[in-house]
């Protein structure tokens, strides 16, 4: 009981939050939806019993990504969007096909998905950091030891791009 | 069978010849030019006269000669071969084609002298030579049609040669094409032919076409074959309705007229119906057509000439009219006769072109008649062998034509026709018409007053460079005209009837041609024997008798030719010697039937209205060209070309750059693959 | 208990907002944070079946795909720098030629 109502709420953080960011026309604005959401899910995650995906999500998506973001947003002084609206597809094709595509996983996800819940209680944890950190040092150990070379990578990509040009 | 009389060099020397004058005659001077042309020439008619005297002492059994040299088309079940067929026919053409070809090619080295192109010339007319022997000579129409449409092709190099003239080249073309209309008949004629009996060689088809019973009056596959085959001969030799090419064919030297027009290739029609007389014979009713379209066409031509003005046209028409009168003999069957006037016709007619062609030399281009006049005295030679010539066509007694054409209107009288007097009440008509018009041209042209212009007269230079006044011609163009005249004097001797041979120098006995020519076309001559068994003695009276009656019927006959002649004779004596103002009178007279013969009955103009106006204008201008070409396929292609541009331009809006549109077609993709899962997770 | 299609539903949700943004917003880092969305709610989806199938491995999965996304982020907002440099503009309307 306690766990539908806590879904429900922080379920209607989520999209609140999400249809905000489509709302506001300051990015930054926008940027402080997305934690909203951000923080939101982290939230969905506990009550799934993944304590420490939910705890990453806040450090890193919410505590990292995000500020990066609003970084670069008061950097480049982004004010609000202007009007112009140069694609006709972008409108009259790709908002049809969105609704469609909406419609038919949500109907495709009502239709076959097993109506069994997820059988957890609160608080009940099974995602700790120790029974991920033997699947992770162990079992995908190999995509780790990849996704750090892909961070150097991005590093190094981020630092070239952003410099300023010899002049 | 070994071949031992190597046939296959008569066509093929000439062949040489026109090969090497035609590759490297350019760099040749004239007289090697003309040494390598009258060599192969000269060679050619060696071999054939002494083919001539091997055939001589040839068994019977060997006749005719048949080799195969090599096999050419072999296609399922149709086999043609090149090979040569050799019997009394193709013998005699062969020693007329090699004999006045080569002493046309003497004269030619004289009259051509000063033109440009001449190694052209000689190759063109050794080509003609090429293909005119392999026609006589083929041992199937197959080859034989080679041969047809290989002389038609030399025809319209030939007539074509002063091809800078707008007239000559367009001569050309309209002899070739109305040729090729002819060509369509006989084609289809070999078509059924080879449906029928499955080859076309001469040997098969013959002796197969001899077990067809006759077709009486009802035609049938022969009669069928027949007129096509005769549609052919129609086009090649000039008969009615597809004569139209030959007066314009006189844009061509005249050596060419002379060989090509006269001599020669115009007769391929006549020997290809001799050569078919199994199936014509076999087919009366092609026959008849045969007779009534040689003789229409002989009176047709004849009339024209008689207002002609130019002289190579009169003799132009004269030459269709006497064409005319071989393919009556052959419509009643005289096969032989028919070769028989081709024969001597080719002695007079090529002597009379070639004459011409010395009086247009002495008076340095000038054709008309009514610039000429009274020439005898300043061209003797030309005038004497020309004299020869207009009485050989003529038809006068001991010479050439009278035994030749008296030969036809005799057996074109006997025939079993119904109405055969009718065939030679208008045979006699048109020999006086003939008559009068040749002896028009001698009038006009030799006697009287001279109407030569002064310029030609005095000091006119001309094409052929040289000083103006009418001077004779030299004698490597005079020789040959003596060789002829002599030819067109003792030719005739050869198919003396036995009524005159008694008053008549022969060679051979009479009848010694028919006699010769007969196991070849199947037609016997006179046969004037008594029956064999004479059961009584008031039978071998009536037989004899009867012979008499027939004798006196001949005589009569003959006579009434020459009368007719000797009527044209005095006639063209009155209006062109002794009355010349009567002419004018005449026609101012008579003004729109002048006008109208003068117009060669505005035939030519029929045909431009009813045929070639048509054809070009409305099918291949402005249907073909205009609707087809232009607007069905040109506009196809560029529609084509427009189309796929139209296309990239508006698919090239896709690529416009903008992310967001980008987006939109990839959400509509994605909605699409995700549709497609879900059909798929519901089957 | 909460049925799984709920949460699955849910981010079936936020993954269309995410392309809506996508398609609708002209500020070209509004976009980047739509994407961004996008990402979370296809860890959501991970994490809800993680759950339901008591597999840990798709966490596992959820945590490369955050790394992925911290990746992808710094770099294409360093782009996005760039882009503003020689442009002047943020409004992805004006920069659709591809030379720089």
């Amino acid at each position: 009981m306690l766990h539908l109502v806590l879904f429900y709420i922080f379920a209607f953080l989520c999209v609140a939050g999400a249809v905000n960011l489509l709302a506001q026309r300051h990015p930054i604005n926008s940027a402080l939806s997305l934690i909203v959401v951000m923080g939101s899910l982290a939230v969905l995650y506990l009550l799934l019993g993944a304590e420490f995906v939910a705890a990453i999500q806040v450090i890193v998506y919410a505590g990292a990504v995000m500020v990066l973001f609003v970084f670069v947003i008061m950097l480049l002084n982004a004010g609000e969007e202007e009007h112009s609206n140069a694609s006709r597809v972008a409108v009259y094709v790709g908002v049809p096909a969105l609704i469609a595509l909406a419609a038919l996983v949500v109907y495709g996800l009502l239709h076959n998905t097993p109506t069994a819940g997820v059988q957890l209680a609160i608080g009940e944890f099974m995602g700790g950091v120790k029974p991920i950190a033997n699947l992770l040092f162990r079992d995908f150990l190999l995509p780790f030891e990849v996704t750090s070379v892909l961070i150097l990578i991005a590093i190094m990509g981020a630092v070239v791009l952003a410099q300023r040009g010899e002049d | 069978m070994s071949d031992h009389l190597h046939l296959w060099l008569i066509p093929l020397l000439p062949l040489a010849g026109a090969f090497i004058n035609g590759l490297f005659g350019r760099r040749f001077s004239n007289r090697v030019v003309s040494a390598i042309a009258l060599a192969s020439t000269a060679a050619s008619f060696g071999l054939a006269a002494w083919t001539a005297m091997q055939f001589a002492h040839m068994p019977a059994s060997d006749i005719p000669y048949h080799r195969d040299y090599a096999p050419w088309i072999i296609a399922g079940g149709f086999q043609a071969d090149f090979g040569v067929y050799l019997d009394q026919l193709s013998l005699v053409m062969i020693l007329v084609v090699t004999g006045v070809g080569f002493l046309i090619h003497v004269y030619s080295v004289g009259y051509m002298a000063h033109e440009g192109g001449y190694y052209r010339f000689f190759s063109y007319l050794n080509l003609f030579m090429f293909f005119m022997l392999t026609l006589v000579l083929a041992s199937s129409y197959l080859l034989m049609f080679v041969g047809w449409e290989g002389v038609g092709l030399a025809s319209y190099l030939l007539i074509g040669f002063y091809f800078h003239k707008d007239s000559a080249a367009n001569a050309g073309k309209k002899a070739f094409i109305v040729n090729r209309i002819g060509d369509f008949g006989f084609l289809i004629g070999m078509f059924l032919l080879i449906q029928k009996f499955g080859t076309l060689n001469y040997d098969y088809v013959f002796s197969h076409v001899a077990n067809m019973p006759l077709e009486g009056h009802s035609a049938g596959f022969l009669t069928a074959v027949a007129l096509l085959l005769m549609v052919g001969a129609c086009g090649k030799s000039a008969q009615l309705p597809l004569y139209v090419w030959l007066p314009d064919a006189m844009e061509g030297p005249t050596p060419v007229s002379a060989l090509i027009h006269a001599a020669t290739m115009v007769t391929a029609g006549v020997y290809m119906v001799a050569r078919s007389n199994a199936i014509f014979s076999r087919a009366p009713l092609a026959l008849t057509v045969v007779a009534v379209v040689g003789l229409a066409t002989a009176f047709f031509a004849a009339t024209i000439g008689m207002a002609q003005n130019d002289i190579k046209r009169v003799l132009a028409y004269s030459t269709i009219s006497q064409l005319g009168y071989m393919f009556l003999a052959c419509g009643v069957a005289a096969y032989s006769a028919a070769i028989f006037h081709l024969m001597t016709h080719a002695f007079f007619k090529a002597l009379l072109f070639l004459s011409a062609g010395s009086v247009i030399h002495a008076l340095s281009g000038e054709q008309d008649m009514r610039h000429m006049g009274g020439l005898r005295k300043k061209i003797p030679w030309t005038f004497a062998v020309m004299t020869v010539g207009t009485f050989a066509i003529a038809g006068t007694p001991y010479l050439a034509g009278f035994y030749s054409k008296d030969d036809i209107l005799w057996k074109a009288y006997s025939t079993p026709f119904y109405g055969h007097w009718s065939l030679w009440l208008v045979g006699v008509l048109t020999a006086g018409i003939t008559a009068f018009y040749m002896f028009r041209l001698w009038f006009m042209t030799f006697f009287g007053e001279s109407r030569v212009p002064e310029h030609v007269d005095e000091h006119g230079h001309d094409e052929h460079g040289h000083g103006g006044h009418v001077h004779e011609s030299p004698w490597v163009m005079l020789a040959p005209l003596v060789i002829l005249a002599a030819l067109s004097i003792i030719g005739g001797y050869l198919g003396v009837p036995e009524i005159l041979a008694k008053a008549t120098p022969t060679i051979g006995g009479p009848d010694a041609i028919h006699h010769f020519l007969a196991p070849a076309v199947g037609s016997e001559p006179e046969e004037h024997a008594l029956p064999p068994k004479a059961e009584s003695a008031a039978a071998l009276a009536t037989a004899e008798h009867a012979q008499e009656a027939e004798h006196k019927m001949e005589m009569m006959l003959t006579g009434a030719s020459v009368a007719a002649a000797l009527i044209g004779f005095l006639l063209a004596w009155l209006l062109y010697w002794q009355r010349t103002d009567l002419p004018e009178k005449i026609t101012s007279q008579i003004g729109g039937v002048y006008r109208l013969v003068r117009d060669k009955y505005r035939i030519d103009e029929l045909y431009g209205h009813l045929f070639v106006k048509p054809l070009v204008e409305n099918i291949s201008t402005n249907l073909l060209w205009k609707q087809i070409d232009v607007g069905t396929i040109d506009t196809l292609v560029n529609d084509a070309a427009a189309g796929a541009q139209e296309l990239s331009r508006r698919t090239r809006r896709m690529q416009s750059g903008n992310i967001r549109s980008y987006a939109g077609w990839v959400a509509l993709g994605a909605a699409a693959v995700v549709a497609f899962m879900v059909w798929m997770g519901m089957q | 208990m909460v049925p799984l299609s709920y949460y699955l539903v849910l981010s079936a949700v936020l993954f269309c907002l995410g392309v809506a943004g996508f398609l609708i917003k002209r500020n070209v880092i509004t976009i980047f944070m739509s994407i961004e969305l996008m990402l979370n709610a296809v860890n959501l989806t991970f994490v809800a079946f993680s759950a339901q199938l008591h597999k840990l491995s798709a966490q596992v999965f959820v945590f490369f795909v955050m790394v992925v996304a911290a990746a992808e982020a710094a770099v294409g907002l360093a782009i996005i720098i760039a882009i503003f440099r020689s442009r002047q503009t943020l409004n992805v309307d004006k920069v659709d030629l591809l030379k720089l």
